[in-house]
């Protein structure tokens, strides 16, 4: 019912691209992040869907509509801001109501509406209050309950968590996502946190200067990462990246032993292994050890091979201290491997 | 808590679209639809009109009335009536004697009380409230107000016969002191005028942040050397915008000298509106209005110059 | 190390011992109180004439406390010409409010939301009024207007008026909306509500006040403006220009009763506004 169809959405402005040729299809009723850093053009694709930017080529479909044209009212979008944009001169139950008050809604589905969604948010008891007397997070809940009141078939939301500090954050993470997926909506989700789209995406598109460099599952775009980009940009601590030299014949030299990799004629790749695929051992890695960072539930060590920063995760009762020259193994079916240049991921092969 | 929404959901509109869909997809102009293009120029239309209809074109007006005669031939001779007639020297004079007298007093004045209100902590508002109440009285209305000090029969006669300094009340506006006319004009627009600069420099004031003054503190500097040295530097565009406009505002002068001295002493100002009203000399007139006309853009432009400010030397 | 030490304390108290700091103190406080007594005093004597006998006004000399008559005040109101010149006031006054406002808003609308070619020129243009002696307008003003059929009527002074208050309009509306985050407006419009819409139910609640601020200091210039209302009205004279063309032969206590009728109807608005003054000001003269 709300399927959105971006085809083709490009965004110029004077001699800058923000956005080079966007095609994304998110399912109905679909849970999308869109994750980048800052400049990436994440709000700004999202600010088109919504109709507050037009696209400078390209199309936007909502339900199977075309809604280039169309004021941001006649899109059946809610959308939820970063600084919330809360009205200060009304209180939060008008607050919530005005969507509905724009439809011209009877006051009894009004009241029906404001208030079950206010349950919802857990700020029933500040109906009657206003937004300068409201924390930032109770802002933020008014701001959902706003979207939410207007029952939308589609929902978009530009970083609504990022003003909230780190345990609040981390309430709502959960609170959002719950109270979503029982709704009927399709969402779009932008922020820079990747913890924060790991956790609630159905689908994560990862965008970097402007383009989508990959739109999968949390899990696959964890274990599957389309480019070096990707790998880096997910997982903290964040992936590891080694140059591989060609040995011959699918052979790579690396880390001073030779493994299994992509039939390529390459002269090198990019090995990429994360910290948690990896376990002590002989016939791996020469590695040095740096620094160890006893975190609790493991150990991270930080070490040197082939004279670059490497990280480990092992059990917490590892016992090794600095200069120790350990051996690491690598878990084969968790290697990755990108091209150099390109960046992109090269599908490699399982060691026999 | 289970919550299914009831009903549909809110159906994406068929309504009208803004704008009709373009046919070729590439080559669709930016034709936004919550920001059409025409929409600021519309809204600026009014303002922009009546600026230029009532400020722009008048001006043009002026100096041509001045230069050109009713039938449009270019001619210098209202010029040279102004510049001949028995009062233009008194005129001229008297209105920059007035002007030197009153705005540096006015700026030192105004940068007392500003830095006296900034340190203020208590009744602050109620004290910044007296000061800028000159704002709201009318030139007249002041130059009235010091009409009931100086006149003859007025309060500071009252005063010196109380205490005894005078045994018969002295005529400070009559016809022959015109040194005490002088003076009385100057106190009435300083009492009057010093409001508007205090304004712009509490403003400006109010944005140095106090780490500039404190760093000083820290590094020695005594109180003056503060303000001369760190506040007032930083006050440079604020003094230079409230010194353009008292320096303008100041070549006005025309009703506190009227309701004070009458004819007694006039100004550029009171001549221009002799011969507008009295003498219906249009454009003689003309011509005094050309001459402030060209002072203040002079003014303006040496002050712009004189107090101007380094890229990036600025808060 | 030490002097530098205990020279670190509030701005009020810059330290030195004791008895300076009293000495300063003391200093500042009279200071205070002789520049607001400067300005208080000269209006209190104006408000004593008027409420003095004319016996009194004329008589010497002056007590400070008058006898709080109000003949004087009676004989000004029922001069003739005054009650046509105060309504003339409030008419002319109340047509700048309406217009600068109604013109300058929806500039300073524009330039706070939108860039657009011209924007610079047009703050140019805006900024370029102050540099020239408003008053000076009414000048060829009263030709054009003699040509139009415009000549001493009120709507001509007005519309000189909202010259002289335009500028103003511009650049307080202007920072009135920059005020509030393109953000509210944006929400309004993604709940239901067409630009204009949302500007009625959004930005304009949240601007009233300062909008109104703004729309009785335009009041209060008009009402004051005496250069212009003197060349431009006769029949149809405004307060100022009255009392102005009438000096010559008012006798005393009418000219000081009708001084005090200009100076407390703008004491009132200012102390309405007080608040947003340095808002005005202090912004609109960058």
């Amino acid at each position: 019912m709300a399927e959105i169809r971006i085809t083709e959405v490009a965004k110029r402005f004077g001699s800058t691209t923000a956005l080079h040729s966007i095609d994304l299809t998110i399912a109905d009723r679909e849970f999308l992040v869109l994750l980048g850093a800052s400049g990436c053009g994440k709000t700004t694709l999202l600010r088109i869907v919504a109709g507050l930017e037009t696209a400078t080529t390209g199309e936007v479909h909502i339900g199977g509509k075309r809604v280039d044209t169309l004021a941001p009212k006649d899109r059946g979008i809610a959308m939820v801001f970063q600084n919330y944009a809360v009205f200060p001169h009304l209180t939060v139950f008008e607050n919530i109501a005005f969507g509905l008050r724009m439809e011209n809604m009877p006051q009894q589905e009004v009241d029906r509406r404001v208030n079950r969604t206010a349950e919802l948010m857990h700020i029933e008891v500040l109906l009657k209050r206003y937004s300068g007397q409201l924390s930032g997070g109770q802002r933020q809940r008014v701001a959902v309950a706003r979207a939410l009141a207007m029952e939308p078939a589609v929902i978009l939301m530009d970083e609504p968590l990022s003003n909230l500090d780190a345990l609040l954050r981390m309430e709502m993470r959960a609170e959002l996502k719950s109270v979503l997926a029982e709704s009927d909506t399709t969402t779009i989700y932008v922020t820079h946190d990747q913890v924060e789209a790991m956790s609630m995406a159905d689908r994560i598109a990862i965008m970097q200067g402007g383009r989508i460099v990959q739109a999968a599952s949390p899990v696959e775009v964890y274990r599957n990462p389309a480019a070096h980009f990707v790998g880096s940009f997910i997982g903290n601590p964040p992936m590891n990246f080694l140059t591989a030299k060609n040995a011959g014949e699918g052979r790579w030299t690396v880390g001073g032993t030779t493994i299994d990799g992509p039939a390529s004629q390459q002269a090198t790749l990019q090995f990429a292994i994360r910290p948690e695929d990896l376990h002590l051992g002989d016939g791996g890695f020469k590695a040095t050890v740096v620094v160890i960072e006893p975190l609790g539930p493991h150990t991270l060590v930080a070490c040197k091979v082939d004279d670059q920063m490497f990280r480990v995760i092992l059990e917490s009762d590892t016992r090794v201290a600095p200069n120790d020259v350990i051996g690491i193994v690598p878990q084969t079916d968790r290697i990755r491997w990108f091209d150099p240049e390109t960046e992109l991921a090269v599908p490699g092969r399982q060691a026999a | 808590m289970r919550v299914r929404f009831a009903g549909n959901c809110r159906p994406v509109h068929e309504t009208k679209p803004f704008f009709s869909a373009p046919r070729d997809r590439d080559a669709r102009p930016e034709k936004p639809v919550m920001n059409p293009r025409a929409l600021p120029y519309i809204l600026l239309a009014p303002a922009t009109f009546f600026l230029c209809a009532f400020f722009l074109y008048p001006f043009v007006l002026v100096a041509w009335q001045a230069i050109a005669t009713d039938e449009g031939e270019l001619t210098t001779k209202y010029l040279s009536e102004m510049f001949t007639h028995w009062k233009f020297n008194t005129a001229l004079t008297n209105t920059f004697w007035l002007v030197l007298a009153v705005v540096p007093i006015q700026v030192a004045l105004s940068l007392l009380m500003a830095t006296l209100v900034t340190k203020m902590q208590k009744g602050r508002d109620m004290v910044l409230y007296i000061w800028t109440i000159p704002l709201g009285i009318s030139d007249l209305a002041a130059g009235l107000i010091w009409l009931t000090i100086f006149e003859q029969t007025g309060f500071l006669n009252s005063l010196l016969t109380n205490v005894g300094a005078i045994e018969e009340p002295i005529a400070f506006l009559g016809y022959e002191s015109k040194g005490t006319i002088f003076l009385a004009v100057v106190l009435a627009e300083i009492w009057r005028a010093t409001a508007i600069m205090l304004v712009i420099l509490v403003a400006g004031m109010g944005l140095i942040p106090k780490e500039y003054d404190e760093a000083a503190q820290v590094f020695g500097a005594s109180r003056w050397q503060r303000f001369i040295k760190v506040t007032l530097p930083l006050l440079k565009p604020s003094l230079q915008t409230a010194l353009i406009l008292r320096v303008i505002l100041a070549f006005e002068v025309f009703a506190v000298v009227v309701a004070l001295a009458g004819t007694n002493l006039p100004v550029l100002m009171s001549e221009v509106y002799n011969r507008q009203f009295d003498m219906q000399d249009t454009h003689v007139a003309a011509a005094f209005a050309l001459l402030i006309l060209v002072i203040s853009v002079a003014c303006t432009l040496v002050i712009m110059r004189a107090l101007r400010t380094p890229k990036g030397a600025s808060l | 190390m030490n002097k530098i030490a205990s020279t670190i304390t509030s701005p009020e108290r810059h330290g030195v011992v004791g008895g300076e700091q009293r000495l300063v103190r003391i200093a500042f406080a009279t200071t205070v109180i002789v520049l607001c007594l400067w300005v208080l005093v000269p209006i209190w004597l104006l408000i004593a004439n008027t409420f003095s006998t004319p016996e009194e006004v004329n008589g010497f000399p002056k007590r400070f406390f008058p006898s709080f008559d109000t003949e004087s005040v009676e004989f000004f109101l029922g001069f003739y010409g005054v009650g046509k010149a105060l309504w003339n006031s409030i008419v002319v006054a109340t047509l700048t409010m309406i217009m600068s406002i109604g013109i300058g808003a929806p500039a300073g609308y524009a330039l706070s939301r939108f860039e657009f070619r011209g924007k610079s020129t047009f703050r140019i243009l805006v900024l370029m009024t102050r540099a020239f002696p408003l008053p000076l307008l009414a000048l060829p003003m009263a030709v054009l207007f003699l040509r139009v059929g415009l000549d001493d009527t009120v709507f001509a002074l007005a519309l000189v008026h909202t010259t002289l208050a335009l500028p103003f309009a511009v650049l307080i509306t202007f920072s009135l909306f920059s005020g509030v985050p393109i953000e509210l407006e944006e929400a309004a419009w993604t709940l239901g509500c067409t630009r204009l819409k949302a500007f009625r139910k959004v930005i304009l609640p949240l601007v009233l006040p300062g909008i109104s601020a703004s729309a009785i200091f335009a009041f209060v210039v008009s009402w004051n403006e005496v250069f212009a209302a003197a060349v431009l009205t006769i029949e149809h004279r405004t307060l100022p220009a009255f009392l102005l063309q009438s000096l010559d032969v008012a006798p005393l206590h009418l000219k000081f009763a009708g001084g005090a009728m200009l100076v407390v109807p703008a004491l009132i608005f200012i102390f309405m506004v007080r608040k947003y003054l340095f808002a005005m000001w202090g912004i609109a003269n960058r």
